[in-house]
């Protein structure tokens, strides 16, 4: 059994962001950071492995320096490593994303008892759309939200939150589910064992020429050319006007602000 | 049966995926079907709305009344929960037999599982978590001169470009993006619960509305999940989304938890039936259940009026209020950027000033 792990490198969003003047993302200005979801993922793989022998190979797709993030989830207990990297991916969409990942899947081989985690969802762009994507891609059946799983022969048991409360679900083998956070998972830490092997560890890297000839690729829906889904403008809100901060003592603030309210016919 | 999402010229009408749960229609039905209607008036054609489930015609043509023209209903035993496989190959049938320009899906938990899917099947491209959609040029540029610090009086647009333009937050709000997907139909959306906003209901529109059973087919094979079993969350949820008054706490009430969301409760109370909602610090850190988060990745709501306790304003944070229509900041830091948004603030320490608020606004009232 081998349990692929699909994971994103993606910048910090939850610390200061800077936007250039063009109303891009300046994202040398942020710290790269593992997917938070797919740190879920991740952890949900090794628990797996942790109780029955089984292959887990981390993939990402992403510039070159991805290898980093690579080799530090190798050495939390993955064995081995897969980068998807050229210059010819370079602004895919979702659809597109999707596309390559399972074209690099299905060419590694995707066995009848093997499972493809992913995180629910990137920080960047918030979608949530690459995983079930690469498993229509792949034809096989799709779990998201997931907060456990129980993988017997042939099967897995999933939970899959819903927005008020869960569903327990039955998935056939090979199949693809998403991770959510959830308390019941914490992520493990690297070990020292890990961070002495991670560089012996294998690490393969696809480009474009191993993946061009594909079956599942299709050349003219890839990389930004090629993506059904086009920016037509991006921009940033307006600042709201800054309110009125209202002066005084606690009690001469509290009764000022009842009054405009009162005024206002809101109270 | 000939499908080609790249022949778009022959792609019509707006759709919108009702999503039922137990039978009953969800809020993002009314709310996409409401919007559905604009786009449709904008572009000139129809409304549909897709039902799938499982005896659940009566509740069709309620939809009407919201502004739907017709109503197909996929009616069979495995659509009664929703399943992936099921959902998606049903969806993806019709569409593909009646081309849609445009397919909206509420972007739910289980939108954001079929969407994809289908997107991936119907080979189009699909944008998540839309908060603001425009058929129509014009409107478009309204909306960017109102809502965007783009110069608009000197851009040259494209005047009749009929692409659905999709405007979603992008970097956890930190950008606005406009996507299109001008090569491939349908234009796929998914859009944010609690965003649009519903229409007035009309009894003579749902008398008007048509409503169409649309046979079923679906094998044993098609079926790769099963549901074992639904379990609902003991408790009621909050409803954040259709409350007129929230009342947020932050992690500002850290050196008395229990005390300050019963001051916030208080507070909600004096307003007159409000409720508490929460920052992810407070959400995260297990004082209040998760249905009571508002931000990027709670709730996006907005209410008559917004109190935000000792909540620093982090921009995932607003980007789930700051359209409230009054919002009232409390915060001991004078600098925290809650305050940008804040129609009114008060500095000082909401332990001492949210006790002055209650007694000052039940007097008011009671004057
Ligand atoms: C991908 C992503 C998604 C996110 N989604 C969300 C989301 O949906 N919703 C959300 O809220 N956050 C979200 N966040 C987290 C967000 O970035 C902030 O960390 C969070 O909102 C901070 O919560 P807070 O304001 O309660 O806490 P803090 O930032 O710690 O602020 C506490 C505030 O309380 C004030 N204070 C302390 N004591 C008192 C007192 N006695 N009286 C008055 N004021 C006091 C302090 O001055 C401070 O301003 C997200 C982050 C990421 C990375």
């Amino acid at each position: 059994m081998r349990i692929y792990v699909c994971v994103k490198q993606v910048p910090d969003t939850s610390g200061k962001v800077a936007v250039n003047p063009d109303g891009t993302l300046n994202r040398a200005s942020m710290a790269a950071i593992i997917n938070p979801d797919d740190m879920s993922a991740i952890e949900q793989a090794l628990r797996i492995k942790d109780t029955c022998a089984c292959q887990v190979t981390v993939v990402t797709m992403g510039p070159a320096p991805a290898e980093g993030m690579l080799r530090e989830i190798i050495a939390m207990g993955v064995d081995d490593a897969v980068l998807i990297s050229a210059r010819e991916f370079g602004g895919s969409d979702t659809f597109a994303t999707s596309q390559i990942i399972a074209a690099a899947i299905h060419k590694l081989g995707i066995g009848k008892e093997d499972m493809i985690f992913c995180g629910r969802q990137a920080i960047d762009g918030d979608t949530a759309q690459v995983g079930p994507q690469i498993a229509e891609k792949l034809g096989i059946p799709q779990v998201t939200y997931a907060t456990g799983i129980k993988k017997s022969e042939g099967l897995v048991l999933v939970k899959r939150m819903l927005e008020d409360g869960y569903m327990m679900i039955e998935v056939q083998t090979p199949c693809l589910i998403t991770c959510v956070k959830d308390k019941t998972i914490k992520p493990r830490y690297m070990t020292l064992n890990g961070i002495m092997e991670c560089y012996s560890k294998p690490l393969l890297v696809l480009d474009y020429e191993a993946l061009k000839e594909e079956p599942l690729i299709e050349l003219d829906t890839i990389g930004l050319k090629g993506s059904p889904t086009n920016i037509f403008k991006s921009f940033t809100p307006p600042q709201k006007g800054v309110g009125i901060m209202l002066q005084g003592s606690d009690k001469e603030k509290v009764d000022d602000l009842v009054a405009r309210l009162a005024n206002k016919h809101v109270i | 049966m000939s499908f080609n999402s790249t022949d778009i010229h022959s792609f019509r009408d707006i759709w919108v995926f009702c999503e039922q749960r137990d039978g009953k229609l969800m809020n993002t039905d009314y709310e996409l079907i409401s919007e559905g209607r604009k786009l449709a008036d904008e572009r000139g054609s129809k409304l549909v709305g897709v039902l799938l489930g499982h005896e659940i015609k009566d509740i069709a043509k309620e939809l009407g009344g919201y502004g739907a023209d017709k109503i197909i209903v996929c009616d069979h035993p495995e659509l009664k929960f929703y399943t992936t496989d099921a959902y998606a190959k049903v969806l993806c049938d019709v569409v593909m037999e009646e081309k849609p320009e445009v397919l909206l899906i509420g972007a739910t938990n289980i939108g954001r599982d079929l969407g994809p899917r289908c997107a991936a099947r119907l080979r189009t491209g699909l944008t998540a978590d839309c908060t603001h959609l425009d058929i129509d040029t014009k409107k478009y540029i309204d909306f960017l001169a109102t809502s965007s610090t783009l110069d608009v009086a000197n851009m040259s647009f494209p005047m009749e470009d009929t692409n659905l333009k999709m405007t979603r937050p992008a970097f956890g709000g930190h950008l606005m993006a406009t996507i299109i997907c001008p090569r491939f139909r349908p234009c796929m959306s998914t859009v944010r619960p609690g965003v649009m906003k519903k229409a007035q209901f009309s009894q003579e529109k749902a008398d008007a509305c048509q409503v169409v059973m649309r046979h079923v087919e679906l094998s044993p094979e098609d079926l790769k999940t099963k549901v074992i079993n639904i379990a609902k969350e003991a408790k009621k949820m909050v409803d954040l989304i259709g409350a007129d008054i929230i009342v947020s706490v932050g992690r500002g009430i850290s050196k008395d938890v229990d005390g300050g969301i019963l001051l916030a409760q208080k507070l909600a109370d004096a307003f007159g039936n409000g409720v508490v909602g929460g920052s992810r610090a407070v959400i995260d850190s297990g004082w209040l259940p998760a249905d009571h988060q508002v931000g990027q990745t709670g709730k996006t709501v907005h209410p008559k009026v917004y109190v935000a306790l000792g909540i620093s304003g982090a921009i995932q944070h607003k980007a789930g209020m700051q359209d409230s229509e009054l919002i009232i900041a409390v915060n001991k830091d004078e600098t925290a950027p809650i305050f940008d948004c804040a129609d009114y603030g008060i500095t000082g320490d909401l332990f001492k000033v949210v006790p002055i608020m209650i007694e000052a606004i039940k007097e008011t009232k009671n004057a």
